[in-house]
């Protein structure tokens, strides 16, 4: 009598894999993959962003009108007025047919991206409609999102966030998950912050308080300083009209670090590039004695005087900021502006104590289910009972195998679905011994009982499950989060279960029978 | 040990007019509710909103914490609380997802701790933008169609050992799907017009084993989406997890029995046995189908009594499902197959 048989051998080479997957979950050892808790087991957050990226659309149109206007300020082609429109195309007003003709000479020698329509005729000349093709502004769209994607990642990198998980989601998604993040308000700042930091000459020429009445004077608009009172804590807000034209922004910096004033107050310390050097150089000479507006996120941070030329490229953002919103703010600069802003159109935040009560409980419920089903098939089925129940442990192991060689994660409905695996995979067996059961009371021995009953039974098994796995299938496609959790326990078990009732259990009984040569059975 | 003793001989058919006005009725209540309720009560997963779990310190009043809410000037919320009394935990849902979101959840613990002099814990905060909720809800509408669609197929497939004829279904479903989608029809209507023409098909090809699963099923996940609307309970993700779990495991008992009963059939001559043959076949296989479903009644329960409360909805969906479907496949799904013998 052969104890090893091909088929013995493979059901423990499958049980030995799956302990020797599990391992790492628990010590540190080869394989080194393991189970992971998901974020509603361990806490952390769940964000899904989108990204405005229309924005960064209209923000290449305004750079394309700023820039053709300087080319025909420079060719000396007067105009009745380029604007952009809201659908993000531009309209260009021309008069006289010689201004049309070198409109058209520049529009197709340096902005031959746009698309070119032939002129309309308007009352006191000519007007173009000029717009981006659609690949073109997708191709925008697509960079902003990604720029937007590698942005964030930076600033998580600095905030210090252990194994983040940052992907694209769509075209103008991005989904981020921060495990156990203690502080999710002060992430999602950091992560929701534009950073579009601008330096801006205030406009002193025109009234502020008649400006806010009315339309302020053209290219200038009204932006505001935040003042808090740090006695009440209460937010003034102080209107500034300052010029639109950007002289310098962030994107030339080179460092941004948290530093403290001779009142240990914090503030930032940003450096420029050699370029934004020079740049801010020269800016700081033409407008001495100028107010020097140095804007973020359109809020004025401050406003100081412009004493002197300022070489060196070196300059402080000042304005009563705790530490942590100083030390967040550096990162933001550092990391650099999104290309557009951002929206949070999801976000799942577990505490750190939900999630342990969470473990807790559905461990406690899936020892306490375990417990009753294994005293339950003892009781009823007496040995083959002990035969299911040892099944039923393998069972667990190869779902715990399973997880830990895909490195899946386990979620809270994941364990649901393990503890739903507990009372199916029994099924298995159920079938199986009411069938012998059935042969035995129409007069068979054992041995053929059994046999007979395997044999029965295998197909209604393998049918009762495949439904039930098509629904798991679709769920893992179809499913977000934690319901993938469920979905892949739900799946293994199955598996799991087809495996333990038809091999495992099958291997046993032969085992058992073929060597006692006994005529009665425990069932 | 024996439960169902191995020579019960119950007249299960004789019972079905009973049978079929209670499920009757649990359906007419089921679609009278939803009618009512406009809908299946859709939780923020799929409407959008804001869901915060908070925990105190110690006991207060309820009526404090709304007014907190009020004073804040957020509207359109609802508190309630969450797991035992003791543990002083409320569950605050708002359908505001644009404002404020961006510290929404800390906007409202400071309101409350004006008013109920203790800043609560926040446990968990749950945000669903009005387009992600739109989103999810046409996963969880597609997820539900395609699991239809392919054990549909299988059944058919399977039950009839037709393939050619499970290939004729498969077809027409999704020519019947293509032809609605042009249309613009909205999911749940394409889901519906999609059963009917599986009915039919069914009907016309006489796949009677086929037919009487799927109506089986129909009435298994309409009965449970109907209870969870009578409650008033949240339908949420979790719980089409749960219903895609019942369309699977409520058709394990099915299987069992059809097995058994295409066993006897095949066996029989006259068409007048048929009702016997039908209840040999049903009363064979109880003791089965009552221990499958109560082992995973069992791990159920325990997962109902010992869970937690986030996980409290889709145990009851799930045990809810596993009754019903246990129910069906002898009063349900048998009768139709016995009707569908008859006629031919």
């Amino acid at each position: 009598m052969k104890h090893f048989t091909f088929r013995r051998l493979f059901i423990l080479g499958i049980i030995v894999a799956a302990i020797i997957c599990l391992i790492p979950t628990f010590f540190n050892t080869w394989p080194h993959k393991k189970i992971n808790l998901g974020l509603d087991l361990q806490g952390g957050m769940h964000l899904v962003l989108e990204v405005q990226n229309e924005k960064a659309v209209e923000a290449e149109i305004e750079r394309t009108v700023h820039e053709l206007k300087k080319e025909l300020r420079a060719e000396g082609i007067k105009h009745l007025g380029i604007s952009r429109h809201k659908d993000n195309t531009i309209e260009a007003k021309l008069q006289g047919e010689e201004s049309k003709k070198g409109f058209e000479k520049i529009i197709s020698e340096q902005f031959a991206n746009l698309i070119i329509p032939s002129p309309k005729t308007i009352a006191d000349g000519f007007s173009f409609t000029l717009s981006l093709p659609d690949e073109e502004r997708d191709r925008i769209k697509k960079m902003a999102t990604e720029q937007a994607l590698e942005t964030i990642r930076n600033r998580i990198d600095e905030f210090g966030v252990s194994e983040p998980d940052i992907r694209m989601q769509g075209d103008d998604r991005i989904l981020i998950q921060l495990p156990g993040i203690t502080d999710p308000e002060r992430a999602k700042d950091l992560i929701g912050k534009t950073a579009q930091l601008t330096f801006q000459i205030v406009n002193d020429d025109a009234d502020v308080a008649n400006a806010m009445k009315g339309n302020p004077p053209v290219g200038s608009e009204i932006l505001f300083q935040n003042k808090r009172d740090p006695s009440t804590g209460n937010v003034t807000k102080i209107p500034f009209l300052i010029k639109q034209q950007v002289l310098l922004d962030g994107s030339l910096l080179i460092d941004a670090r948290i530093e403290f004033d001779q009142f240990q107050q914090p503030q930032i310390g940003i450096e420029f590039n050699r370029k934004g050097a020079r740049i801010f150089d020269r800016i700081t000479g033409e407008n001495v004695q100028k107010r020097l507006a140095i804007v973020l996120d359109k809020t004025v941070y401050s406003a100081p005087v412009i004493q002197d030329r300022i070489a060196g490229g070196k300059a402080r953002i000042t304005g009563r900021f705790t530490t942590e919103e100083a030390k967040d703010l550096a990162i933001a600069l550092r990391a650099g502006s999104l290309p557009a802003p951002v929206k949070i159109i999801e976000e799942r935040t577990v505490g750190p104590t939900l999630g342990a009560d969470s473990v807790r409980m559905g461990l406690l419920s899936m020892v306490a289910g375990g417990a009753l089903i294994i005293l339950f098939m003892m009781v009823y089925y007496k040995g083959a009972g002990l035969i299911a129940d040892l099944a039923l442990v393998v069972n667990i192991v190869l779902i715990g195998g399973g997880l830990a060689a895909f490195g899946a994660t386990l979620t809270l409905p994941g364990i649901a679905g393990i503890i739903l695996t507990i009372g199916m995979a029994v099924d298995a067996n159920v079938i199986i011994y009411e069938r012998i059961r059935e042969e035995l009371r129409s007069g068979k021995t054992a041995l053929a009982a059994v046999h007979a009953g395997f044999e029965r039974a295998t197909l209604t098994i393998l049918d009762a499950n495949v439904t039930t796995l098509i629904a798991a299938i679709v769920l893992f496609q179809f499913g977000t989060g934690p319901i993938r959790g469920f979905a892949l326990t739900l799946g293994f078990g199955i598996i799991a279960s087809l495996f333990t009732a038809l091999m495992l259990s099958k291997s046993i009984f032969d085992l058992l029978l073929r060597n006692k040569k006994t005529s009665t059975l425990s069932i | 040990m024996q439960l169902i003793k191995s020579d019960i001989n119950i007249d299960f058919l004789g019972k079905q007019k009973i049978a079929y006005a209670f499920s009757l009725i649990l359906i007419i209540v089921s679609i009278g509710s939803l009618i009512i309720h406009k809908g299946p009560n859709y939780g923020i997963d799929f409407v959008g909103g804001t869901l915060v779990q908070i925990k105190f310190s110690q006991k207060v009043a309820v009526s404090d914490i709304r007014n907190g809410l009020s004073d804040i000037g957020l509207k359109d919320t609802s508190v309630q609380g969450f797991g035992q009394i003791e543990d002083n935990e409320y569950l605050i849902r708002t359908s505001s997802s644009e404002t404020m979101a961006d510290n929404l959840a800390q906007v409202i613990a400071k309101g409350i701790e004006v008013t109920t002099g203790t800043l609560p814990e926040i446990r968990r905060v749950e945000m669903v933008g009005p387009q992600v909720g739109k989103d999810l809800k046409n996963k969880a509408l597609l997820a539900i169609f395609y699991s239809l669609l392919f054990i549909t197929i299988y059944i058919s497939g399977r039950f009839e050992l037709k393939w050619m004829l499970s290939g004729v279904t498969a077809g027409a479903l999704m020519a019947a799907v293509y032809f609605l989608s042009i249309f613009n029809v909205s999911m749940p209507f394409l889901i519906a017009a999609a059963l009917v023409v599986t009915l039919a098909v069914f009907w016309t090809l006489k796949l009677k084993y086929a037919m009487g699963a799927i109506v089986a099923l129909i009435h298994d996940v309409l009965i449970t989406v109907g209870i969870f609307s009578i409650l008033n309970l949240d339908f949420s993700l979790p719980i089409i997890a749960a219903l895609l779990t019942i369309i699977g495991y409520s058709l394990n008992d099915t299987i069992i029995v059809f097995d058994r009963i295409r066993e006897n059939v095949q066996g029989a001559e006259a068409k007048e046995a048929l009702p016997q043959l039908f209840n040999k076949s049903i009363n064979e296989t109880m003791s089965r189908t009552i221990l499958t479903s109560l082992t995973t009644l069992i791990v159920l329960s325990a997962l109902f009594f010992l869970g937690g409360e986030i996980i409290h909805n889709f145990a009851f969906a799930m045990i809810v499902g596993v009754v019903i479907g246990t129910y069906s496949s002898v009063f349900v799904a048998s009768p139709v197959v016995l009707a569908a013998h008859k006629k031919g």
